[in-house]
């Protein structure tokens, strides 16, 4: 579904994308780990057509990507982005916010496509029309989720998506995301900086420091701590909770 | 030192707002030694509210009352502002979240550490320079001399926090109230930052308050934990011992986090009970 | 049905928690400001005066004492009394009455500049904002060039070329209060454009021009309604400046500006001719600035 092959970003005089290359088959889950400063939220918005400053080759569903992004590309794949509150416009309503996708499309029979949407993520029709500021950080980013599945597209892409949310409801969220892919066979591509949430939802994972893939390796193997790179070593020692030893013997890398 | 380092007993902070009164913390009581004591809680449980209460840095229309509030026997309710002034910095420290918002942004890293001294020693400023190179290099920063001279953006997050963590111990306080102060690192950061407060810690003989969303790190980390739901304190657990906790909260947030074992099955989700509001 | 339960009902309605209509939604939302709003003395005074100035210039007609432009010299500079509540004129005009009309004439011109200027300037800030690059730089060229005029200077210039006239004097106004709305709405736009929101409208496909109407447009609303409030007052002075300098309002149209300039000469004696007509600038500036204080506490993000 996802081709991606040398895909380099560069910012000013940085890359912070450096030749990155990977597969994702439909309706696989693949996950990208790294720090704060790796790039991983940069390949998913080069991805998605947000940042337009790249080069390599992108290859998704079949068809050969260009900087630029045609309207129908925005159909079959979008995104869902870490903050709930700054994602969602402030003066837009639920219902507006899940209205729009559908106008921006000429997509009709907009009031049960809007239920369905709400249904699907765990809401009802009183969140219906509320504003952002009245809605918890769950609520928001199940609004946010339900509107990137209301066009009905075949990837979607997650950066960082429950980071920001309370441990209990970051639970919540992440069940409801593996319910829908396996419901309606998305592909996704995860982005975060904790191992568990990652290992958790995908079935393949990359791992990222300073913009290059420093291993991939499947999620399986990740959990039996068959880790071939050290950064990988680490990034597994430190998840396990603070250990005195452990924090002596960490190296800080590039 | 005879006697606790804090004592905490009822304590309740009260906003006033178009609704009428709301209590976000509502009777919160614990004492603490020189030990790490760790407070977990999710947003909106008053952990924040009540570290800050002990420095009565509240913010403004926020009511604090408590039936006891003292530090090392000096009663903190009833302290004049100077005598806040006084204990705050120099024997109360904090240390916050973001070293971002919490530096200085105009004044070099070094040159803060040194205010931090001089604002409660007597001392000259090549003494209090040669303190916050002293402190510098206690919370391992490699090269002193120059990350004395630079300015908090031009510092990474870890280093920003560790320049914090000196400030804030260069007075060499009693007791230390760290609010989320890893939330913002990165993980290998995180530990490492940690392991430098760990040391610290130790060394002074100090009492640390570690307040976090993150139960598993600061049972990691701590010698013991209170958890809070909704302003109040649900269960007091020694760290070493969190498998055993009995409240249902405490094992429902234990339960719902995803970990490196588990499967790919469902993850646990917390059902909240409204009696946990409010039984004792 | 009883008294008390329809505005218990009204109430429970507008604070409902749940709306359930995007009019509803709005309704609940524009009451909860108007309450905020509500309590600040200041705020209320301020509106009260703006009211004021509207009621007066729709029912001039019913609360003069008869024809603004009726001249009697026999009765000219008569201190006020009770026949002539402030006072008459160098022409013996009634200046009550006079001071009633010109509030039309100063509602009037108020409200033409503002129509022009706020959206033209909103259109091109945000325009300029969001699309940055060559039609930022050529926007904010465009906007400097405008914003290097006095408004007086400009006034004048307008005026050699094409004559006194209320008209004129709008047109000269309007052309140099747009561009510090252009430039308020550039920075808040440059502001929005990076946040995840608006990342998430161009994800879907919405065109830039859609992007800036639907999204952007309505965020820097606030910030343009309020300074828009507190520079009518400006605009009230320059315009009465005008008809001071005889540029604005031609005589013997009863403008508050071109009254104080034919009452300079009496100022020591009669001293009611530029007075009162002084005292009405003074408190529409005031109702006008009081009020756009209260807009900005209200509408202020950082404070919701």
């Amino acid at each position: 579904m996802i081709e991606v092959d040398r895909l380099t970003v560069e910012f000013d005089e940085t890359r912070a994308v450096d030749a990155v290359s990977f597969r994702v088959e439909k309706g696989e889950a693949f996950g990208i780990v790294g720090e704060s400063g790796s790039g991983k939220s940069t390949v998913l918005r080069a991805l998605s057509g947000l940042n337009q400053h790249w080069s390599g080759g992108m290859v998704i569903d079949g068809e050969e990507q260009s900087q630029h992004r045609t309207r129908a590309f925005h159909r079959h794949l979008q995104m869902v982005f870490q903050d709930p509150y700054a994602s969602l416009h402030p003066r837009h309503t639920v219902d507006r916010a899940l209205a729009e996708p559908l106008r921006v499309h000429g997509v009709g029979d907009r009031e049960p496509r809007i239920l369905r949407a709400l249904r699907e993520v765990g809401l009802g029709p009183e969140h219906r029309f509320r504003y952002p500021h009245q809605l918890s950080g769950g609520q928001r980013q199940r609004v946010a989720i339900a509107r990137a599945l209301i066009l009905e597209p075949r990837v979607l892409l997650l950066d960082e998506p429950s980071s920001s949310l309370d441990v209990s409801v970051q639970a919540e969220i992440l069940n409801l995301l593996q319910r829908l892919r396996r419901e309606r066979t998305l592909t996704y591509v995860l982005v975060s900086h904790n191992l568990a949430v990652v290992a958790h939802l995908c079935s393949r994972v990359a791992v990222m420091n300073a913009g290059r893939f420093v291993e991939e390796l499947d999620v399986a193997a990740l959990r039996a701590r068959r880790t071939q790179h050290p950064y990988t070593a680490q990034l597994l020692r430190a998840s396990e909770g603070y250990d005195r030893a452990a924090a002596a013997a960490l190296v800080t890398f590039d | 030192m005879t006697g606790p380092l804090l004592e905490i007993a009822d304590l309740r902070v009260a906003f006033r707002s178009a609704r009428g009164i709301s209590e976000a913390v509502r009777g919160v009581g614990f004492t603490m030694g020189r030990e790490k004591l760790g407070i977990v809680g999710e947003s909106g449980s008053g952990k924040s509210l009540t570290g800050r209460s002990v420095l009565r840095l509240l913010p403004p229309g926020a009511m604090l009352s408590a039936r006891r509030l003292a530090f090392d026997g000096i009663d903190l309710l009833g302290a004049a502002p100077s005598a806040m002034r006084e204990l705050r910095g120099r024997r109360i420290a904090m240390v916050m979240q973001d070293p971002k918002f919490s530096l200085n942004p105009v004044m070099t890293v070094g040159h803060q550490i040194a205010e931090a001294y001089l604002a409660h020693k007597r001392a000259s400023a090549a003494e209090a320079r040669d303190k916050a190179l002293a402190m510098l290099e206690a919370v391992r920063i490699r090269d002193p001399q120059r990350v004395y001279g630079l300015y908090p953006h031009e510092v990474s997050g870890g280093m920003g926090q560790r320049a914090m963590i000196a400030m804030m111990l260069a007075p060499d306080p009693d007791l230390l109230i760290a609010d989320e102060p890893t939330s913002a690192l990165d993980v290998t950061v995180q530990m490492q930052v940690l392991a430098i407060l760990d040391d610290l810690v130790s060394e002074r003989g100090m009492g640390l308050i570690f307040i976090s969303h993150d139960l598993r790190l600061v049972a990691s980390f701590c010698d013991r934990v209170l958890v809070m739901y909704g302003g109040r304190v649900v269960e007091t657990v020694d760290a070493r011992r969190l498998g055993e906790a009995r409240h249902p909260y405490t094992r429902g947030l234990l339960a719902c986090l995803p970990t490196l074992e588990g499967g790919e099955g469902e993850l646990a989700t917390l059902q909240r009970d409204p009696a946990w509001l409010t039984a004792p | 049905m009883s008294e008390a339960a329809a505005p218990r009902e009204w109430r429970a309605w507008l604070t409902a928690e749940a709306p359930s209509s995007r009019l509803h939604a709005r309704s609940v939302r524009a009451y909860a400001t108007a309450r905020i709003f509500l309590r600040n003395p200041l705020a209320l005074a301020g509106l009260a005066l703006v009211v004021a100035l509207l009621a007066i210039a729709a029912a001039a007609p019913l609360l003069a004492h008869g024809d603004p432009v009726a001249q009697d010299l026999a009765r000219r500079l008569k201190p006020p009394s009770a026949a002539f509540w402030f006072g008459t004129d160098e022409l013996g005009r009634d200046i009550y009455t006079r001071i009633l009309y010109g509030a039309r004439i100063t509602l009037g011109i108020v409200s033409l500049v503002v129509v022009i200027v706020a959206p033209i300037g909103l259109l091109v800030g945000c325009v300029a904002g969001y699309l940055g690059g060559i039609a930022d730089v050529v926007l904010m060229r465009v906007t400097d060039v405008f914003l290097a005029f006095p408004r007086l200077i400009l006034a004048l210039a307008f005026v050699a070329a094409l004559g006194p006239g209320i008209e004129n004097a709008v047109i000269a106004i309007s052309l140099t209060a747009w561009p510090p709305y252009a430039r308020i709405a550039r920075a808040e736009t440059i502001v929005l454009r990076d946040s995840d929101f608006i990342s998430a409208a161009r994800l879907l496909g919405a065109s830039p021009g859609r992007i800036v109407l639907l999204h952007v447009m309505p965020l820097c609303l606030s910030s343009m309604i309020v300074r828009v409030t507190l520079d009518m007052a400006g605009i009230i002075l320059t315009a009465a400046g005008l008809g001071f300098l005889g540029l604005g309002a031609q005589p013997p149209s009863p403008e508050w500006g071109a009254m104080i300039s034919a009452g300079r000469k009496f100022i020591l004696d009669q001293w009611w001719v530029a007075a009162f007509p002084g005292l009405a600038i003074c408190l529409v500036s005031l109702g006008f600035n009081l009020l756009g204080d209260g807009l900005r506490d209200v509408l202020d993000p950082k404070q919701r």
